[in-house]
């Protein structure tokens, strides 16, 4: 049976888990607005609010005051299902994912994590992960429009280039843990940071991560230079701001993902005394990571996405698997 | 809207593209006017299978607003101002062009001073549409702070056009006979700094692009084009000098004391978009140096040519001046009367050979101006190199040819 204070904590664990992505969505877009607004000699939005700071809000306002269009003859189901089936796995992301160690709070031992332990938390991410990018194709084919549907095509060729690669790059961390529990990778990492044991891997799954969010320099599916948008051509309002909470929610989910596989989640000085400490540096790392990849936005060109498709085949794949075969030889040769 | 109207015959389309479109196995695409990466009202079709490109139709004439028709309607002086509309980024380079060519119908001398500095600021302007375009280029193929970088430097130059001219754009400063005014106090040092700062700027925006991998994959071997084939279609400028042709009108034909400036004139091989680039970037370096020479030997003197019949008095003599008053009376009513006879006369815009044909019929206005447009004639390459690419090809194609719309329509 389950308890009904079982239940409340849950209930309140995926509401905080909730408020990081939502909330942390609307301040990425003004974190990333100025960022790159610094980093190309610019202000960025400083008028709504001290610093800018109630942009989001402003831009939410506008958002959903506008007008929604449906083009005529678009497949009217399948154009309102796109955005939530693109935003709701986002939002599912962050339940493997430990923020910090067991702490003691009103005389209980609560784990700050809403299902951390599960066996199969990588494999969860992996899936959910991907069921967003069906979202974006199914979006670029009922729009009934030629620019979205060649967004959804590439979509279509992208996913199948990076998600091999993607799933390599994760097998090297499960193979040291001995274990899919993200709980488990993340306590193996106490006293090493698998980013030390795994580099190739760690950035075989930075680049197949940036490409799994759609972000530059492989954002072939928005391309707004070529495809004015891309899948999003034809969306406007409330539909159109979910596509960009599944985007920016993505980019701060797929954080939380690399900062746990990868840096050591929430492990830094003095965690193992002060539990608390654990989300503190947890949300260090994924600051850290949001700015590389804001940051590579600002530098890289866009790549092409039949370019896309051989890097990720032909470097990629071949790599992840080398990296695999080895990581697994030295710890059978070592006894890791 | 009915739905019948939203229709488009595919038979309008027969012959421009192939048989497979008219039967539905090629995707028919409308790229333009509104999007944006053609620069402007570019509208192009592209025949598409997947997204590789079979056919593409260039479709100008969104931006013709019958600039060389209104000429005629004007006095020589007066017509001047259209030149800067037309290929608004080469303002000054226009301008020169077409003082130039009346120059030359009326047989009118232009100090040695103005020469010299039209050569410098149609260097600048030279610059400063380089600029725009490496900026537009880089975002082009989403590399978007090379862009902003630009405008921060093409922002110094349009402080420089504002400081001669008192406009950003719409400059008409060169003045048929020499300039408008003399350059303002300051003008100098303003150059000055610019060429202190620039050539650090230019190594900036290098670092960004030109070692970068994504970049060199982007663009090299993307839009091949060989000196024979871009002869044949009329292609100038920087397209054919990527080529390995080192045509330029600077050199091929001098004008305005050109021949006395020293400077290269950069080439690439390959005739491919980064070649282009390559050329681009070289040229924006050696019209530096001629910035730097024109300053050196800035000569002292009049600023316009002292021919009373054809450039007005300064305001000065016009109190105790009886012919003065009559000769500005008669230059701002009826403006200077010029002979019967045509001349041609092309100088090299940042785009290629922009050529000014002028015919006059002894009266005040021009009978006929026609402008040789360096973006008409480079846009016709772009079904040529488009075909076989991608689209994301496509869009580097377009933004290497550097057309500008309003030089192409007029």
């Amino acid at each position: 049976m389950i308890s009904i204070a079982s239940l409340v904590e849950w209930s309140i664990k995926s509401l905080v888990l909730i408020t990081i992505i939502l909330g942390g969505f609307a301040y990425l877009t003004l974190f990333e607005r100025r960022t790159l607004a610094r980093m190309q000699t610019r202000i960025g939005p400083n008028r709504a609010g001290p610093a800018g700071l109630l942009q989001p809000v402003a831009d939410g306002i506008k958002l959903m005051f506008k007008e929604e269009l449906i083009p005529d003859r678009a497949d009217k189901v399948l154009f309102i299902l796109a955005p939530i089936i693109t935003v709701v796995p986002v939002l599912l992301l962050l339940a493997v994912i430990p923020l910090g160690p067991d702490i003691e709070l009103f005389g209980q031992e609560i784990s700050l994590g809403l299902a951390s332990e599960i066996d199969v938390g990588l494999l969860f991410i992996l899936a959910v992960a991907s069921i967003a990018v069906y979202g974006i194709v199914i979006a670029g084919w009922s729009s009934y429009s030629k620019y979205s549907l060649l967004g959804g095509l590439r979509a279509t060729a992208q996913m199948v280039s990076y998600e091999l690669a993607l799933g390599l790059a994760i097998v090297g961390p499960i193979l040291l843990a001995g274990s899919m529990s993200v709980a488990e990778i993340v306590a193996d990492q106490r006293s090493l940071w698998y980013v030390v044991l795994q580099p190739i891997g760690f950035l075989i799954f930075l680049i197949a991560s940036v490409a799994e969010i759609n972000r530059a320099p492989f954002d072939m599916p928005e391309a707004e230079q070529e495809l004015t948008g891309g899948y999003l051509t034809e969306y406007s309002g409330m539909k159109f701001a979910l596509f960009f909470m599944a985007e920016y929610g993505k980019m701060i989910a797929i954080s939380f993902v690399t900062a746990t596989v990868f840096l050591g989640g929430y492990w830094g000085p003095f965690v193992d005394r002060i539990g608390l400490l654990g989300p503190v540096y947890l949300f260090a790392k994924v600051v850290a990571l949001l700015f590389f990849i804001i940051w590579i936005r600002a530098t890289l060109p866009r790549l092409r996405y039949d370019r896309l498709m051989a890097f990720g085949w032909k470097v990629l794949l071949p790599v992840g698997l080398l990296n695999v075969v080895i990581t697994g030889g030295l710890i059978v040769v070592l006894d890791l | 809207m009915l739905e019948g109207q939203m229709e488009v015959t595919v038979d309008e389309l027969r012959g421009l593209v192939s048989e497979r479109a008219i039967q539905g196995e090629t995707m028919l695409l409308n790229m333009g006017p509104q999007h944006p990466s053609t620069h402007g009202v570019l509208r192009l079709i592209l025949e598409l299978d997947g997204e590789t490109i079979v056919n593409l139709v260039p479709d100008i004439g969104f931006l013709h607003t019958g600039i060389e028709k209104n000429m005629e309607a004007m006095t020589y002086e007066k017509a001047l101002v259209m030149t800067d509309r037309m290929d608004y980024l080469n303002n000054l380079g226009s301008n020169l062009c077409y003082c130039l060519a009346v120059e030359k119908l009326v047989e009118l001398d232009v100090p040695p001073r103005a020469q010299v500095v039209r050569v410098l600021l149609t260097e600048l302007t030279r610059i400063a549409s380089h600029l725009l375009w490496l900026g537009t280029h880089a975002l082009d193929l989403a590399a978007m702070s090379v862009f902003l970088y630009t405008w921060r430097e093409r922002e110094i130059l349009m402080d420089i056009f504002e400081m001669c001219s008192g406009q950003r754009m719409m400059t008409s400063y060169f003045r048929p006979g020499g300039l408008w005014r003399d350059i303002p106090q300051g003008f100098e040092g303003a150059v000055k700094q610019f060429l202190e700062l620039f050539p650090e700027r230019i190594r900036e925006y290098e670092s960004l692009l030109t070692e970068n991998p994504i970049y060199i994959e982007r663009t090299k071997g993307i839009g091949v084009i060989s000196t024979e084939e871009a002869l044949e279609i009329g292609l100038t400028g920087p397209i054919l000098r990527a080529t390995g042709l080192p045509f330029d009108m600077r050199k091929a034909q001098p004008y305005s004391s050109y021949e006395q400036f020293d400077f290269e004139v950069p080439i690439a091989t390959n005739g491919d978009t980064y070649d282009r680039y390559i050329v681009r970037m070289e040229e924006m370096r050696q019209s530096l140096n001629i910035v730097r020479q024109a300053l050196d030997r800035l000569p002292e003197g009049p600023f316009r040519s002292n021919n009373r019949k054809f450039v007005p008095p300064p305001r000065s003599e016009l109190g105790h001046s009886m012919e003065a008053v009559i000769h500005h009376f008669k230059l701002w009513t009826e403006g200077f009367l010029a002979p019967k006879g045509a001349v041609y006369v092309p100088v090299e815009s940042p785009r290629g050979v922009l050529g000014c044909y002028l015919v006059g019929d002894g009266g005040p206005k021009p009978r006929r101006v026609h402008f040789h447009a360096p973006s008409f004639a480079n846009l016709q390459a772009l079904p040529m190199l488009s075909r076989g690419h991608l689209v994301a090809d496509v869009i580097a194609i377009i933004s290497s040819l550097d057309p500008i719309l309003g030089d192409s329509d007029r």
